[in-house]
């Protein structure tokens, strides 16, 4: 089994509904690989991404971030991050481009990276996943489960990945 | 004609943000108006739930500050479970806490001047935004990115050590805390492998007060007068006048020093603050009811508690003030850009409580909660990164949350931040027929000094362009610039 040491990274607020898809992805997937027994993973879900995940992500040879989405896509979708030195709209939350971009200049490195979009409809003080949005979660728990089976086709196609897995 | 130039959002502060500047036909600044969209619901939100939920539940509010509400919150309610007001807890209570809070207070501000102040430093608020930002920096002095990544870092796990989690902590509950300090951990924070060890920490954080002070040096016009003004100032204190982060009575001092709110207990703030509505913008303006509408506002943050508070308790920072408060002879200093300069004495003083606490033996032992005669109403006030919080809850005999009132410290900024904004438009775009970039940040650099947190609660992908508006007095849109 792999020796890769990979980050599976979640990140939203779980007190407004769909925004703590994210953090949901990785508590279902933190339990899958414990029961797999996969080794090599470790596990982050936190508000928002900030400038100290650039360390976090700095000796990683694969990482995935989870977060909630309102794009227009159907259940969801895994996208190559690419480093960005574009200075995002909050530095107090910062976007995946910008942490590998920031670990890029810091650390000289960048492993290659994937943001998981799953898509969410609600956004209130509650907790709780609606239930489409439940639904796109298991969806992509199962496409996801895969690839982490073997994640060598994540690092190797990082350069020309197809983003169209779901 | 006069024409409403609109920047919207606002960038490298927290959350929706809209600043309009309205210019007439001579070009001079007519109007200038920090708007900010609040979320007033999660007030009633709160209401039926459990009492005790409330630490937990108030962390929904801002994904950015969480400690803040969580600590704030259950300083509210150590008061309805009869732990007293704030200094009834067990030492482990109340130390813990204080480690959480200054690890909270320590993270915010390495990162807001490390990461979103110094691009304007280093490069000045006109450089073309293409160097002027954390990248610039790096490339420029990458040790100030890596201390800024690293100090941050630190203080997350000191966050993670003493509420538990990163989400949704659980560390502080009513009446105390949930958790000792482990060994490991002490032995962690205390002697860690460079440089994540409470002594870089501090000495880190010196370094950083000498590059602000070599700057203000090489920048005085720009540091002591950009968007300058008087004003009254309002935080708590320890009760001997010391600076308290976590806890004190509310003292308020007016632009000469005088002191307008004499050191009142917060259980009654009700009696010295009120808020007034704006039919223009969302968020309340507080003000001291004795001052009146038009002279009460204050300012609250960093500035602020360096002009109301006497003197500082850790000694390296004790210095720093005494070097402070003598450049303006001993008065309040009311120049928007030395809250940077207090920032960093914060962070210094933060890091010498850390390392006091870390060395304190209570904090692995001892009772954990206390409790007493329950009672139906209680007021929390924390000193958070960006000033003043209060929470203000009741219940009724069912334990539920019938009422809840926040005064976040953004809104007990925001009419100084209004004054900033319309000194810097007046200042950088007076005569001007075209806004520059430069002129646009300058607004912003203005705003920033305060570092506003404008409820950014959800951050979903796609969401939140940075959006420029300009229009006439007729509502019509000249031009519109998106990044």
């Amino acid at each position: 089994m792999s020796e890769y040491k990979i980050l599976i990274y979640g990140y939203g607020n779980p007190g407004r509904q769909d925004d703590g898809l994210g953090n949901a992805f990785v508590e279902k997937i933190e339990a899958w690989v414990k029961e797999k027994n996969l080794k090599g993973f470790e596990f982050d879900s936190n508000y928002q991404l900030n400038i100290e995940d650039a360390a976090a992500v700095a000796d990683k040879d694969l990482v995935i971030f989870a977060d909630a989405s309102t794009e227009k896509i159907e259940s969801f979708i895994l996208t190559p991050v690419d480093a960005s030195t574009k200075v995002v709209f909050t530095t107090h939350a910062a976007s995946p481009g910008y942490i590998i971009g920031l670990c890029k200049k810091i650390y000289n490195r960048t492993p290659p990276t994937y943001l998981l979009h799953i898509k969410g409809y609600e956004w209130e003080f509650k907790e709780g996943l609606t239930k489409k949005a439940k639904q796109n979660l298991e969806e992509s728990l199962k496409a996801m489960k895969e690839k982490l089976l073997n994640p060598s086709e994540l690092i190797d196609s990082f350069e020309d990945f197809d983003v169209t897995i779901e | 004609m006069e024409q409403k130039i609109t920047i919207e959002p606002v960038t490298r502060v927290e959350g929706h943000g809209k600043v309009t500047i309205h210019i007439d036909d001579e070009g001079n600044i007519s109007q200038s108006r920090l708007h900010i969209v609040e979320f007033r619901g999660f007030e009633r939100f709160v209401q039926g739930r459990p009492y005790w939920e409330a630490p937990v539940l108030v962390q929904r509010l801002c994904g950015i500050c969480p400690v803040s509400h969580h600590l704030a919150a259950a300083k509210a309610l150590d008061v309805i479970v009869g732990a007293g007001t704030g200094d009834g807890l067990t030492p482990t209570g109340e130390k813990m806490r204080r480690l959480m809070h200054y690890g909270q207070i320590f993270q915010s501000h390495a990162l807001h001047f490390f990461h979103l102040v110094s691009p304007d430093l280093l490069f000045g608020v006109d450089a073309d935004p293409a160097i002027r930002n954390i990248i610039g920096v790096i490339k420029k002095h990458p040790d100030l990115a890596v201390q800024g990544v690293m100090m941050r870092k630190f203080g997350q796990e000191i966050i993670k050590a003493t509420a538990g989690k990163k989400i949704h902590g659980t560390g502080a509950i009513p009446g105390g805390i949930n958790k000792h300090l482990t060994q490991e951990e002490k032995d962690s924070f205390l002697n860690g492998p460079d440089p994540l060890n409470i002594d870089k920490m501090i000495s880190w954080s010196v370094d950083a007060v000498n590059f602000l002070k070599a700057y203000h040096k090489e920048n005085k016009e720009f540091i002591d007068g950009f968007a300058a003004f008087p004003s009254s100032h309002l935080s708590i204190v320890r009760k001997d006048g010391a600076l308290d982060l976590y806890h004190g009575v509310l003292r308020a001092v007016d632009a000469d020093g005088k002191k307008i709110l004499h050191d009142v207990d917060y259980q009654d703030y009700l009696k010295y603050i009120n808020e007034e509505v704006r039919n223009w913008s969302y968020m309340k303006f507080p003000y001291l009811l004795d001052r009146g509408k038009e002279n009460g506002w204050y300012r609250v943050g960093p500035l602020a508690r360096l002009n109301t508070c006497d003197f500082i308790p850790s000694p390296l920072a004790q210095k720093e003030f005494e070097e402070f408060k003598a450049y303006t002879n001993g008065k309040p200093n009311n120049m928007s850009m030395h809250m940077h300069w207090a920032r960093l004495i914060e962070i210094l003083h933060s890091a010498e409580m850390m390392k006091e606490l870390l060395n304190d033996p209570d904090l692995m032992k001892g009772d954990l909660v206390v409790k007493g005669k329950k009672l139906s109403e209680g007021v929390g006030v924390i000193e958070a990164p960006r000033g003043t919080l209060f929470h203000h809850y009741a219940i009724n005999e069912n334990d539920q949350l019938t009422m809840a009132n926040l005064i976040v410290s953004t809104t007990n900024n925001n009419e100084p931040m209004n004054v900033a904004v319309n000194l810097a438009a007046k200042q950088f775009m007076t005569g001007q027929k075209k806004i520059t970039e430069g002129m646009m940040n300058a607004v912003e650099v203005a705003i920033r000094a305060y570092d506003p947190c404008l409820s950014c609660a959800t951050h979903a992908l796609g969401q939140m362009p940075l959006e420029i508006v300009l229009v006439d007095r007729a509502n019509n849109i000249i031009d519109r610039k998106r990044t």
